[in-house]
């Protein structure tokens, strides 16, 4: 009976009742409540003004600019150093373990040794951003070198393929789908790590998301706090959906791995 | 047809001479094979056939020189074989095609390999060897895109392109359906009396190894020692269901069993 209707029109109907649910709920209470609670209504006024006065835009890309900075160092580092962990039994032994170690470490755990080595300013957010992917991808690329089917070695070699030609032409394109897994679950902790860092620490080189929030914790605007909280659920959808995902479908694709 | 007694006087294209090969297993050592000795002539197609561990897929890593010896010596003319090498190309038992190239870019991987080529005669190379395969139309097919049958046909043409002196063959047909092994072995024919190839196949399919072989050599397990050898004097292209070959088969399956029984 309700398969005739568009799979979408259920999962909007509950939405809009939601958030219509959610204004009366705020609208009706005492004057307190709408403190605690801010009505849809008032996210989307910040929203719109904050727009509008460029506060939103600013912060949104001094944000951006340090994830993605900070994201593209600890590909960089992590892809040679997993690389080395995995051709390398010792460096396996000891990075490889300690990386393990470090991965399930929340990097925001790193601001305040960032904070006395670089001061506060943008290199210590950077180094909490690069400590948040380096780990995630050295151990995604350390795995996915190891899991290359030893076949595909054999046959290259016979082929006469060793050395620089091995590694760039089989085993870094054998390895691929999981290094990029690996760089998105890198890009997953940089991104948390980030907006902590930004809400623990106000650094006076850049006022990104995390700080527009905690501005909105001290200004007691909770209408501030879940509209930058909104904003960067979409960042992150966002990139998800713009970049890691059209890429890890093209792969995946073209290898028969998923149609 | 050929005929494998012409070539008996042909020079030896690799000799094994009293190679033994051990391994470290979880319970000591194991001798995968044991005081070997072979030659393989110019021009011979030989099929070295035997139950699952008698060493028979080890041979060929050691004559592509892909592992190594503990005693004894292979030589490839008159050069040891200490490496792996262009001169001596493997087809694998599954399709080691590389899943992110298509057909003619994996056939060009060995070619592109082989500094002494411009890229048209690489190219121009590639394409003839997938037309040999029959597989012209297939050029920009991914592997996942082609039948099993089609993969390793792909891989055939791919250890072909290089011109290798010697195609080593582990097992290559193990993995498909009956009538596409079938209309491979025809190809597979085809393409040796017409390119004159040497060629060692590696085979627990004793009708296969008839049907392919001008030799067959029967390897008996634990440790793997070469108990017997056959010459097939049949001619080509061979069929399967040939009464001639199933006799000979025959004799091949009676002496492998009648070692096993002892």
């Amino acid at each position: 009976m309700a398969s005739k209707l568009p799979r979408p029109v259920i999962p909007t109907v509950i939405a809009v009742l939601f958030l219509v649910g959610w204004e009366w709920f705020v609208r009706t209470g005492p004057d307190t409540r709408a403190v605690l609670v801010p009505a849809p209504s008032h996210i989307l006024k910040w929203f719109w003004e904050a727009l509008l006065s460029g506060e939103l835009l600013s912060a949104t890309w001094v944000t951006m600019r340090r994830l993605v900075i900070g994201f593209a160092i600890g590909a960089a580092l992590g892809v040679p150093l997993g690389a080395l962990c995995a051709r390398v039994r010792w460096v396996r032994d000891t990075l490889g373990v300690l990386a393990l170690g470090l991965q399930t470490l929340p990097s925001v755990c790193w601001v305040p040794l960032a904070l006395l080595w670089f001061g506060i300013r943008e290199e210590a957010v950077l180094f909490v951003v690069v400590m948040g992917t380096i780990w995630a991808v050295v151990i995604a690329v350390q795995e996915s070198v190891l899991n290359v089917p030893p076949l595909y070695l054999r046959a290259a070699q016979t082929m006469g393929s060793n050395g620089w030609h091995l590694w760039s032409r089989v085993i870094f394109p054998a390895a691929l789908p999981g290094v990029l897994s690996g760089m998105k679950q890198g890009w997953a902790f940089a991104w948390r790590s980030l907006m902590a860092a930004e809400i623990f620490v106000v650094i006076v080189t850049g006022f990104g998301l995390g700080s527009l929030l905690n501005a909105g914790r001290e200004l007691l605007r909770m209408d501030q706090v879940m509209g930058v909280m909104a904003v960067v659920m979409l960042v992150g959808l966002l990139a998800d959906l713009v970049f890691f995902s059209p890429i890890e479908r093209w792969l995946r694709r073209s290898r028969g791995l998923e149609r | 047809m050929s005929s494998p007694h012409a070539k008996s006087t042909a020079p030896a294209a690799l000799t094994l001479r009293n190679v033994t090969k051990r391994f470290d297993g979880a319970a000591g050592q194991v001798t995968a094979l044991e005081d070997i000795s072979l030659d393989v002539r110019e021009g011979e197609f030989l099929v070295v056939v035997g139950p699952s561990g008698c060493g028979k897929s080890t041979l060929l890593s050691l004559l592509a020189g892909l592992e190594h010896t503990n005693e004894g010596e292979i030589r490839l003319g008159e050069e040891a074989v200490v490496a792996p090498g262009r001169d001596r190309l493997v087809m694998f038992q599954q399709d080691a095609l590389f899943p992110w190239l298509n057909a003619i870019e994996n056939v060009l991987f060995g070619l592109r390999l082989k500094p002494d080529l411009t890229e048209a005669e690489r190219l121009e190379s590639a394409r003839y060897y997938l037309n040999l395969v029959g597989l012209g139309n297939k050029e920009k097919a991914r592997p996942h895109e082609l039948s099993g049958g089609m993969r390793q046909r792909v891989a055939l043409a791919r250890s072909l392109a290089p011109n290798p002196r010697v195609l080593l063959m582990d097992e290559p047909f193990s993995a498909l359906d009956a009538l596409t092994r079938e209309q491979l072995y025809g190809d597979i024919q085809e393409i040796f009396t017409k390119r004159k190839k040497t060629i060692v196949l590696v085979t627990h399919n004793i009708r296969e190894a008839v049907c392919l072989g001008d030799r067959v050599v029967l390897f008996s397990p634990n440790p793997g020692r070469v108990q017997q050898v056959f010459d097939v004097n049949l001619p080509r292209p061979r069929r399967m269901n040939d009464p001639a070959l199933a006799s000979l088969a025959a004799e091949v399956t009676t002496a492998l069993s009648s070692h096993l029984a002892k």
